[in-house]
């Protein structure tokens, strides 16, 4: 094996140096909408989401598993809202198990998805296709 | 005497494999009885038990496959030996507390990485040391070293920095901030994956001079060309995951303009179609010549399904739909497995130069393998635009619904499911045995 290696070397750290800039700048990218901090009462509706595995049945912005529908704007979403959430968490449905979660727990969930509401919108049903393939998407409050 | 942990290595990723389908095959009958075992094991317990199974079968297998070609093909002196051992055995350890920590529900964790984060610590630790071997191997034996070698080394430090990414939510830097935080979810999950194909793709090239006997396989400019056409994708395409997200445009504009340059691979793919694969020796290798075979075909059926949904007018229908699953389905079966499978088939040959890999019933396994999968793949897609024509053209139905109106699919996804674990199973076993026989005392 006799190929020089210089010449892909200076490949890799030009590619290594571009990363570290794109990594630098998404890192400290805010997303276009801006939305509050998750409060407090929101951080600990995620870890409850994380900890009972929400997201293996569920999806927010189309990610996560397929066996239940997209909670993205079930906070806001006609004839939901946060008592409809309350009413399904310690009912359980046909395929979704019945949880025990305290009234503090399920607001806490509560206010989590409503600050995943104030986000965006999903799915994005008046997004603009153009000729080039991309997507304008809506942005939430956006006339 | 050679170390024994490289086959220590595929023993555990084999294991991973049966357990991994095994969930999968009871979780995806939850889709048609949605009431079986729905208290006790509920489909989102099994869900973390299936994919970090597979995940670990497709890691572990690529890390033993590696350590093996080091070993004993390339006959490398190991920077230590005693290093590849302590990675074992962390990685066995974790394995365990992993389960342990599904089984009892310490799954404070996202996607992907349920368990407990503390345990990500142990993992890491192990790729370093995996890192540590490699690159100190590598570097006192190989001069000008072919793709192959690049890709291992990129797959193993890129595995590195995305596993820490994928934990940047326990900063509050990044968890507050619902978009940024979720774009990095996503952009480390995606990276993740692209770095084990760093490894698997670089077994694929490995394979094929070998069996081929041409090293220029290895080491022309077109296949660094495409090395850092992958690794270019791998730092900077990962946005097209979350192109409904409300992140900032340039984000996904650099995502669509990245992701499109795999169309050079796919004309790459079909102009060299008959080259890159007919000419392969097989007399030697018949097994491994195969899987690599279906893999070339799963490549072509994929890098298109990837390329369309790449395309943002195209994704936007596409995206939380089953043809995402198809997708990576399609991608860790029908691309990372057969590619494993064919290295196991030469490893099993570089053993025991006697041993008759295919068969009767291993051709048949290979076969109902193949049919299976594109059976399953193309449930899922039917399924998946099903799906699709609910969510943007009937809008008409609640979501369970559309999900009774799926269940044919769900049938057909859950029968051929079982057949690919029949038939990975009847494939596997004489591996297996072999593998076990070589580790006996």
């Amino acid at each position: 094996m006799s190929n020089n290696s210089r010449p892909y070397l200076f490949v890799i750290a030009i590619l290594l140096a571009l990363f570290g800039f794109y990594n630098y700048v998404v890192y400290n990218t805010d997303g276009y909408v801006a939305v509050e901090k998750l409060s407090p009462a929101a951080v600990n509706g995620q870890q409850l989401f994380q900890s009972n595995r929400c997201w293996s049945c569920h999806q927010l912005y189309g990610s996560g598993g397929y066996l239940g529908p997209d909670l993205t704007n079930i906070y806001s979403a006609e004839g939901k809202g946060p008592n409809y959430i309350k009413a399904f968490l310690n009912s359980g449905v046909k395929s979704m198990p019945q949880f025990n979660f305290s009234e503090e727990e399920k607001d806490a969930l509560v206010e989590y998805l409503k600050r995943v509401d104030e986000t965006g919108i999903y799915p994005n049903y008046d997004a603009e296709i153009e000729a080039t393939g991309w997507v304008k998407i809506k942005y939430k409050n956006e006339k | 005497m050679k170390s024994k942990a490289p086959i220590y290595f595929l023993l555990f990723a084999m294991t991973a494999l049966f357990l991994g389908m095994f969930f999968g095959m009871t979780a995806s009958f939850q889709y048609l009885m949605p009431e079986f075992l729905k208290e006790n094991i509920p489909f989102s317990k099994l869900r973390p038990f299936h994919v970090t199974s597979v995940i670990s079968w497709i890691v572990l297998c690529a890390t033993g496959s590696i350590y093996f070609f080091l070993t004993y093909v390339e006959k490398f002196k190991l920077f230590s030996p005693l290093l590849v051992k302590i990675h074992f055995i962390i990685f066995l350890l974790t394995g365990v507390a992993i389960y342990f920590s599904f089984a009892f529900d310490y799954t404070e964790g996202r996607e992907y990485f349920a368990f407990a984060p503390v345990l990500m610590v142990p993992i890491l630790i192990g790729w370093v040391l995996f890192g540590i071997n490699y690159f100190k191997t590598i570097y006192k034996n190989v001069k000008g070293w072919p793709v192959y070698y690049w890709m291992w080394g990129t797959g193993i430090v890129f595995m590195c920095y995305h596993l820490m990414e994928a934990h940047f939510w326990l900063f509050d830097f990044f968890r507050l901030n619902f978009i940024k935080d979720f774009s990095v979810q996503w952009k480390s999950t995606g990276s993740f994956t692209g770095s084990w194909n760093m490894l698997v793709y670089g077994i694929s090239i490995y394979l094929m001079s070998k069996i081929k006997k041409d090293s220029n396989v290895a080491t022309n400019k077109v296949a660094f060309f495409f090395y850092f056409l992958g690794l270019t994708n791998l730092m900077f395409g990962w946005a097209h995951h979350t192109y409904l997200l409300p992140t900032q445009p340039w984000i996904r504009y650099v995502a669509y303009g990245i992701s499109m340059t795999e169309w050079i691979v796919l004309t790459s793919i079909i102009y060299n179609w008959k080259r890159s694969v007919l000419k392969v020796e097989k007399e030697n290798h018949p097994m491994a010549y195969r899987f690599l075979l279906a893999t070339d075909l799963w490549i072509f059926i994929n890098i298109i399904l990837a390329l369309l949904f790449s395309i943002p007018a195209i994704n936007f229908f596409t995206h939380g739909t089953h043809i995402t699953v198809a997708h990576s389905m399609g991608t860790t079966i029908g691309i990372n497995t057969t590619i494993l499978f064919s290295a196991l088939f030469f490893i099993v040959h570089q053993l025991y130069p006697n041993f008759e890999t295919d068969r009767k019933w291993v051709k048949r396994g290979f076969v109902s393998f193949t049919i299976s999968l594109f059976i399953f793949f193309v449930s899922l897609i039917i399924a998946g635009a099903k799906r699709s024509y609910w969510m943007y053209v009937s809008k008409d139905g609640s979501f369970s619904e559309m999900q009774d109106a799926l269940i044919p699919y769900y049938i057909s996804f859950f029968i051929f499911g079982i057949a690919i674990f029949v038939s990975l199973s009847i494939v596997a076993f004489p591996l297996f045995k072999a593998f076990l026989q070589k580790i006996k005392p």
